[in-house]
This record gives C-alpha cells, sequence and structure tokens, in this order.
C-alpha cells in the first residue's frame, strides 16, 4: 500500500473552531488513533469569576509561525504521526466556546497522546499571544502569564 | 527604518500597533520607543521578549532598514 504523505494543518484567525471537523480532517487509513484536546472558554479565571468571553490578540504571521516549530519539533520527536492540526481563534471567543483546537492522528495512541499534549503544552508556552478577560463589568489582560520559552528540539 | 510591532499589552501601552524609528541596535530602537510612550510602555518592555524577524535577541543586535522587531510581553494563549 502507498504510505500516505502527513499533514500539517495549522490556522490562527478569527474564524469559528469546529473538533468534529479536524477529527474528520486528521482520519487516514494508515492511522488508528486520534487524540483531539479542545481549549474553551470556562467561567472563571485566576482573577475573575462570571467571565463572558476571552479575547485573543496576536500577529498572526507570528504566532502561525511559531506554531509551525512546535509541530516541527513534534513530528521530528514523534515521527510515525500522520495529520496535525492545531488552529487557534482570535479575537472574542464566547463563554463554552472553542479557542484552540489540537488535533493527532498516529498508527497507535501512545504517540497521538504524547504529541497532542506537547502541542498544546508548549502553544500555551511559546506561541505570541494575549487574551483579555472579559466579564459584565469590563475587561483586563490576563493575569495567567508566562514568559515566553522558544520551542527547543529534544 | 527598522518597523515595530507591538502587541497585546504593549500595543496598549504604546497605544499603537507598528511604528517605525530610526536607529540602528535594538537597544537604541526601544530607548526612543520608551521615550515616546512613556513610563507604562517602559514597564512593559522590561519584562517582555524582544523578537527580530521572528528570532529571540539581545538588546545589542544590531537592527537595519528592513528589520522588523516585535515587543512580545508574557503570554497567555490557549
Amino acid at each position: 500500500m502507498a504510505s500516505i504523505p502527513p499533514l500539517d494543518w495549522i490556522s490562527v484567525a478569527p474564524s469559528e473552531l469546529s473538533v468534529g471537523e479536524l477529527i474528520a480532517w486528521a482520519t487516514r487509513a494508515d492511522c488508528g488513533a486520534i487524540v483531539a484536546f479542545s481549549g474553551t472558554v470556562r467561567d472563571s479565571s485566576g482573577s475573575h469569576d462570571e467571565i463572558e468571553a476571552l479575547e485573543y490578540e496576536t500577529s498572526e504571521e507570528l504566532a502561525e509561525r511559531s506554531i509551525r516549530e512546535i509541530v516541527g519539533v513534534a513530528r521530528r520527536r514523534w515521527p510515525a504521526l500522520g495529520a496535525v492540526a492545531v488552529h487557534h481563534k482570535t479575537g472574542r471567543v464566547a463563554l463554552t466556546e472553542t479557542a484552540v483546537v489540537v488535533v493527532v492522528s498516529s498508527p497507535h495512541r501512545q504517540e497521538a497522546f504524547a504529541a497532542a499534549q506537547f502541542c498544546i503544552d508548549t502553544l500555551k508556552e511559546s506561541v505570541p499571544m494575549w487574551k483579555r478577560d472579559v466579564w459584565s463589568g469590563g475587561s483586563e489582560w490576563s493575569s495567567d502569564t508566562r514568559d515566553i520559552i522558544k520551542v527547543r528540539e529534544g | 527604518m527598522p518597523r515595530l510591532v507591538f502587541l497585546g499589552p504593549a500595543r496598549e501601552a504604546a497605544g499603537t500597533r507598528h511604528d517605525v524609528i530610526d536607529a540602528d541596535t535594538v537597544a537604541a530602537v526601544l530607548d526612543e520607543a520608551k521615550v515616546r510612550y512613556g513610563r507604562a510602555f517602559e514597564e512593559i518592555v522590561a519584562v517582555s521578549q524582544i523578537w527580530v524577524n521572528g528570532e529571540v535577541v539581545s538588546f545589542d543586535t544590531p537592527v537595519g532598514p528592513y528589520d522588523e522587531i516585535a515587543v512580545l510581553p508574557p503570554v497567555s494563549g490557549g
């Protein structure tokens, strides 16, 4: 059987995210495992309750470049990966809506779990992205911040 | 002239997303930016990472007319 080339799908954009669409896209004949992570807006942050939305701000170019570096490292670390999708919504994301999705397919579950966790954990510390907490009385930059750590091999 | 990009809290403190400043090192560009944008911006720069053309750099890095300097405060994506 001819091998299926690996595929990456990276997006940083204001459009709404669909986990189901990305799972369908990552489904491949040579992969028996698909792991999906969906990061959704919850009603409390480190400093506020009754959160109504988050507002994400970035440079789409810098963020997509950074995510591409993360996926590249993941592929070198887990060469068996099939499809890898990492999508981050920008702008306003309402309560319970999806802000970020990582979907990884691979022949077996171990590398799919490991690579998906690596991608979301590394995204949170290395991708240039900032969010504001929005509640009924106002908004402010999230206090849940991390110094940027550029993704590294190994 | 080197082009500046301010993101997130740095954009808010500067009151603009872009600027151009004629200077020949990262430090010299940022010193002029601090003069233009004041104390709040200076405090943000103190905790920010500086990228030139997408790469982490030190303050003494030379910059030229086609370089893009990004000021990146601590992040909160995901």
